[in-house]
């Protein structure tokens, strides 16, 4: 077994890792508290002001709103595609089911900002160039392999041999899937929908070429508003986006576990 | 021959029934990755190779021939580099660690890993900023702990940038490599104990072996990752540290040269897929 030291080394790391992970997390939110427009740290007072200011932030409702829609639009169209297709692909029916799905995950190991540049050049050959749908078309490549990658993996544990048993046990085939089927893989379908939302609603590399001028997403302005003037109320907007993903992740912890994300991700 | 002909045509619908709704069921997310993803990278390369006169390598020439070019694509491979062997430093010894972790200390360990990982880039990066002036806390900290005497300039270095980078991507190296690790059967080290092997011995020729999958893993993703980073170099480093990402996102939004992006494209592509093929190949070698 592993020797005391090694054990200790191992400790050390993982809380060394937590530490160091968390940090950002938390100045941020400690920097939105700042009482003076320099980012003061540690805090000599505080002061909600800077939260009162985000919506004054030029240009952000629309962005906001922006890039909710195109989140929302593209991980449901993306849920939709994806379970259909993990659902082909694990019943073992297709052929080469097995290069399809590598295919379908391909995406999140290539490049964000070449896949960005690819799609404008695609977009402008074919004179497809509204910026609203251009985006959305183009998020369904960053949404589609999570939903992809998670329900593959979710289905790969799911026996559909238990549809036919709700069936011999007096379920219609319909009655069966939604009784079985459903609650089984319920769990995957909301971290896929979870985590293809949030890398949405943070991408920054593909989206840049995509918008114009009155349509930027809100990573968009967000890198404008920093390289601009950074000041605290950046910070409010960022603990803002923090404590609604910590909502969303302590939700989705109470429906189905933070472990079972680990699982996945593989 | 008439007996030899007869089971196909009995058989046969019910298996096309279900290949057919197999394929309809693939379809729509086929359309997408062949509309929306490999078609147009497939465009991506024929506009590398054209100018105003037609055929040409010039865009190539000019960045593999170039001194300057040469330098941006080699920050580009040292920062994915160093990043994932820094991640995998630490991730790799923390993952055994969370592999033993239970009850409440293994919720609050896996919180720390999937909080910024749901975090966006962008904020994490602008903390990083903040993290790193020079009146920051990094630099009040050390000054305090008398490690230096007065502040370091730590924004805009070299520094600031891998601090970022591993901070950013590291949860894509021990997620994988703990998902491993859990399920690594301590049996396996007791047993290499047991036939007289060292605690180093049963390291290198159990544990390790026996995790590399996890490793092969994390590797391939940070590196694809952070080779290809642009947030993190834009706002951690600036100007100072041209990358392959940064050049790309200059030749379309300022510049306006297409093809001269387009080809830095296919060369940042060209290092993606080569980390692909190459951790799909080490994964499938026999142990």
């Amino acid at each position: 077994m592993m020797t005391r030291a090694a054990i200790i080394v191992c400790w050390v790391m993982a809380i060394a890792l937590a530490l160091f992970l968390i940090a950002p997390l938390l100045v941020i939110a400690a920097a939105s508290f700042s009482p003076t427009p320099v980012f003061d740290l540690p805090l000599t007072g505080a002061s909600t002001r800077w939260y009162g200011k985000i919506s004054r932030l030029d240009g952000f409702w629309p962005s906001l709103l922006l890039s909710l829609q195109i989140a929302l639009f593209s991980t449901a169209i993306s849920l939709v595609c994806g379970t259909l297709a993990a659902i082909a692909i694990a019943r073992g029916k297709l052929p080469g089911a097995g290069i399809f799905a590598t295919a379908l995950v391909s995406p999140l190991m290539m490049p964000g900002l070449v896949l960005g540049i690819a799609l404008l050049q695609g977009f402008r050959a074919i004179g497809f160039t509204a910026p609203w749908a251009t985006l959305l078309v183009a998020h369904l490549v960053i949404t589609l392999p999570y939903v992809a990658r998670t329900m593959i993996a979710g289905l790969a544990r799911f026996d559909f041999t238990l549809i036919e048993a709700a069936r011999t046990l007096g379920c219609t085939y319909p009655g069966g899937v939604l009784r079985v089927m459903v609650p089984a893989l319920a769990p995957s379908f909301l971290i896929a929908g979870l985590f293809s939302f949030l890398a949405s609603f943070d991408n920054y590399p593909v989206s840049i070429f995509l918008a114009d001028v009155r349509t930027k997403t809100l990573p968009i302005r967000m890198l404008q508003y920093i390289e601009e003037a950074p000041d605290p109320t950046l910070a409010a907007l960022s603990t803002l986006i923090l404590a609604g993903t910590v909502i969303l992740l302590v939700v989705s912890d109470r429906v189905v576990g933070l472990h079972r994300m680990a699982g996945t991700s593989d | 021959m008439t007996e030899a002909a007869l089971p196909a045509p009995v058989a046969a619908p019910a298996v096309d029934r279900e290949r057919l709704a197999a394929i309809g069921f693939v379809l729509p997310s086929f359309v997408i990755i062949a509309g929306v993803f490999a078609l147009p990278l497939v465009l991506l390369l024929g506009v590398s190779v054209v100018d105003a006169n037609g055929l040409t390598f010039a865009h190539y020439k000019r960045l593999l021939g170039t001194p300057y070019y040469l330098g941006v694509i080699w920050n580009s491979l040292r920062l994915g580099l160093l990043t994932t062997l820094i991640a995998f430093l630490i991730s790799y010894p923390a993952a055994f660690a969370l592999a033993r972790a239970r009850g409440a200390l293994r919720s609050v360990l896996l919180a720390t890993l999937f909080l910024p990982l749901a975090a966006s880039v962008i904020v994490k990066a602008f903390a990083w900023t903040i993290l790193l002036r020079s009146d920051g806390i990094v630099n009040e900290t050390l000054i305090a702990l008398g490690i230096i005497e007065d502040p370091i300039r730590m924004i805009f270095t070299e520094t600031a940038l891998i601090v970022g980078a591993v901070n950013i991507f590291l949860p894509f190296m021990i997620l994988p490599i703990y998902a491993i690790v859990a399920q690594l059967d301590p049996r396996y080290a007791e047993a290499a104990a047991t036939l007289g092997a060292s605690p180093v011995g049963t390291f290198f020729r159990v544990i390790l072996p026996l995790t590399l999958p996890g490793i092969i893993a994390g590797v391939a993703l940070v590196f694809s990752l952070s080779v290809s980073a642009y947030v993190v170099p834009t706002l951690l480093i600036g100007e100072k540290y041209p990358t392959l990402a940064t050049t790309i996102a200059k030749a379309y939004l300022l510049a306006r040269e297409p093809g001269f992006g387009a080809a830095a494209g296919v060369v940042l592509l060209a290092i993606a897929i080569a980390v692909v093929a190459l951790s799909a190949r080490l994964s499938r070698e026999p142990k």
